[in-house]
């Protein structure tokens, strides 16, 4: 199995739609100069560099893919979408709605965050939750190189808008990918490590912290599964509730702020849908209401990190 | 249905205006009479949309936002089903969930309707790099006010569209008034159109109010837009002679400018120059704004009798 890292990943993704696909096309800030390569295969017609104009980079997304093409944007880093919030929010996630169904919004924006680079809080912001609670659209954040390309290659043939995450810690980490053609279908968490003593449920960078923990934990006597979300939206609902009435107990870790996070909506639905295979509450691991720091260890210390779910799980399992 | 773009006769012209007034007098009535709800009208500019959309050809794309009465129905929409949308019905053209604010006909290529002030700026660079790219033949017409184009958006897309070289006809209908403030209050200059030369496209501004004078410029303009392949922007310098939002008792707004617009009526004065030029005789002339009317006493009979859409609508047409 070839190893790339998941810069590559989506770049391989993405020559192999626009390949398949001509009405498919990338734009945004440096798409054209980071990507050269597509634009030697794909002429400058289909591979754009933009304006540093988030907001009419998406516009424009969107009322190209309301009538005919279907494009792949790159916004560079999360808080940045803040810029672009009405045409993604307002306009991709509801037109449809509000036209009674005459479009559809079949486009992909990227978009980087996380800690690892440095760079701040106006540079570094999970918000994927804010994407999550507007209808319309389909929010993904994968972990591993095989699924950055394969979910990408599910989110551009999907017919609605999609915001794809690059947790930027993990966009130089090389992983396998499968040969050949390989997509993986959205909304559809993975389980990545069986177990019976507690459900250790995240996405993206922290799913590694979580394996690391089940490493640490199945020394001392806990076998903890791990499971990818991958999908935040559409939720994969029936996987994290089949292994909670496994397993009895739930962690859920993301580096995004707890407060109203992705996993306060997984908390409640397993409060609602199965309270009584719960034996123990229900925990959650994540950020804190802060924005995040650029000095290297705040910056890490906003994620959870192994030690930290090792210590709640132990603390589940007493 | 077949857009209605090659129009060339004034009478034609003056029916519709007449038939936008109409409708939007039925919906203030209706509003006042509690049975529709409050809607943003365009009384005051019917020249300026009708104009421009006369002056389109059937393939064209149309953008617009909520002051949106005389494209829809110039473009050869049913005052019937908007009617219906406006008062949230099942026979609306979006099902009555978009109610009056962003509707959309695609099958007339009235495409993206945002109510966002400025949101139609930010998709019709799209839609026309579409049309570009597809190989498609219509231009782009999108509609916004002096408003929109204190957005930030106007710039992003106006930039956007003369680097790519995307086919839109931006049309500004300067209306004076920005919801609730005058635009002397949140502007400096007088004229939109002074703001294409930054960007290295043309501009010209056109009295809103005069339905030939806008269709000519429309005409020329459009087909700048056609041949070049280039962006273009166009201001009809117009009047919003009622208030923002129904209903608005206009108590900001200064009596000697509204009378002194009112004086300008679209309608009046192009109802006037038929007549006086033997074009329309005044007995003719009083027909046609009485077809127009029961027109619309039809189309309001076939909304009020359309139902409400079920329930589960709530919840339809929210992923593809």
């Amino acid at each position: 199995m070839p190893t790339l890292t998941p810069f590559e990943a989506i770049g391989a993704a993405l020559a192999e739609e626009m390949r398949r696909d001509p009405t498919v096309l990338v734009f945004g800030e440096g798409v054209a100069t980071k990507r050269h390569d597509l634009v030697d295969e794909f002429g400058p017609a289909r591979v754009r560099n933009t304006p540093l104009a988030e907001g009419i980079i998406a516009g424009t997304a969107a009322g190209a893919a309301a009538t005919g093409l279907r494009p792949v944007i790159d916004l560079l880093f999360a808080p940045f979408l803040c810029y672009a919030m009405d045409e993604l929010v307002n306009s991709a996630g509801k037109l449809r709605f509000i036209s009674g169904g005459q479009f559809a919004f079949p486009l992909v924006t990227l978009a980087m965050t996380g800690g690892g680079w440095g760079v701040g809080a106006q540079h570094n912001h999970n918000n994927e939750a804010w994407f999550v609670h507007s209808p319309g659209l389909k929010v993904l954040m994968p972990s591993s190189a095989a699924d950055f390309k394969g979910l990408l290659k599910s989110a551009i043939r999907d017919d609605n808008p999609v915001l794809f995450f690059i947790d930027l810690a993990l966009l130089h980490q090389p992983g396998e990918v499968p040969d050949g053609e390989h997509v993986v279908p959205l909304g559809k968490a993975k389980v990545l490590r069986p177990g019976s003593d507690v459900t250790l449920l995240s996405y993206g960078k922290t799913v590694h912290a979580c394996l690391a923990a089940a490493e640490q934990l199945a020394a001392a006597g806990i076998v903890a599964e791990v499971i990818d979300l991958r999908s935040l939206k559409p939720l994969d609902e029936a996987a994290f509730l089949t292994s909670v009435h496994k397993t009895g107990r739930l962690l859920v870790v993301h580096e995004a702020a707890r407060i109203a996070g992705v996993g306060a909506e997984i908390a409640a639905q397993v409060a609602e849908r199965a309270f009584a295979s719960l034996r123990a509450p229900i925990v959650r691991l994540g950020g804190p209401d802060a924005p995040a720091a650029a000095s290297h260890p705040l910056e890490q210390a906003f994620a959870p990190d192994a030690a930290a779910i090792v210590a709640a799980a132990r603390s589940l399992c007493r | 249905m077949k857009p209605k773009s090659q129009i060339v006769d004034e009478t034609t012209l003056l029916e519709q205006m007449l038939l936008v007034r109409a409708y939007e007098e039925a919906i203030v009535a209706g509003s006042v009479a509690g049975k529709v709800p409050g809607t943003c009208t365009s009384v005051g500019q019917e020249a300026a949309g009708v104009g421009v959309v006369s002056a389109l050809a059937g393939d064209d794309l149309i953008l617009t936002n909520h002051r949106s009465a005389a494209h829809l129905l110039a473009r050869g929409a049913d005052p019937g089903r908007l009617l219906a949308e406006v008062m949230g019905r099942r026979d609306g053209y979006c099902k009555g969930k978009s109610g009056s604010l962003h509707i959309s006909v695609r099958e007339l290529g009235v495409m993206l309707t945002s109510t966002i002030v400025g949101g139609e700026l930010s998709l019709a660079t799209g839609v026309a790099l579409s049309q570009k790219m597809l190989g498609r033949p219509g231009i782009v017409a999108c509609f916004f006010g002096d408003g929109a184009a204190c957005e930030g958006v106007f710039h992003e897309s106006l930039n956007l569209a003369s680097v790519w070289q995307l086919p839109i006809l931006y049309i500004c209908e300067n209306n004076q008034w920005q919801a609730f403030v005058h635009r002397r209050e949140t502007m400096k200059g007088e004229h939109i159109s002074e703001r294409a030369a930054p960007y290295g496209i043309d501009g010209a501004t056109v009295d809103g109010n005069d339905v030939l004078a806008v269709r000519s410029a429309a005409l020329a303009a459009a087909e700048g837009v056609r041949s070049s392949g280039r962006p273009f922007l166009l201001e009809t310098w117009t009047y919003r002679s009622r208030g923002h939002f129904e209903p608005d008792d206009q108590a900001y707004v200064d009596p000697a400018e509204h009378a002194a617009w009112l004086a300008r009526d679209p309608i009046a004065r192009s109802r006037q120059r038929l007549v006086d030029s033997g074009r329309l005789p005044p007995e003719e002339a009083a027909a046609l704004e009485r077809r127009v009317r029961e027109r619309i006493v039809a189309a309001l009979a076939f909304a009020d009798a359309s139902p409400f859409p079920a329930l589960d609508e709530m919840t339809t047409d929210v992923y593809a």
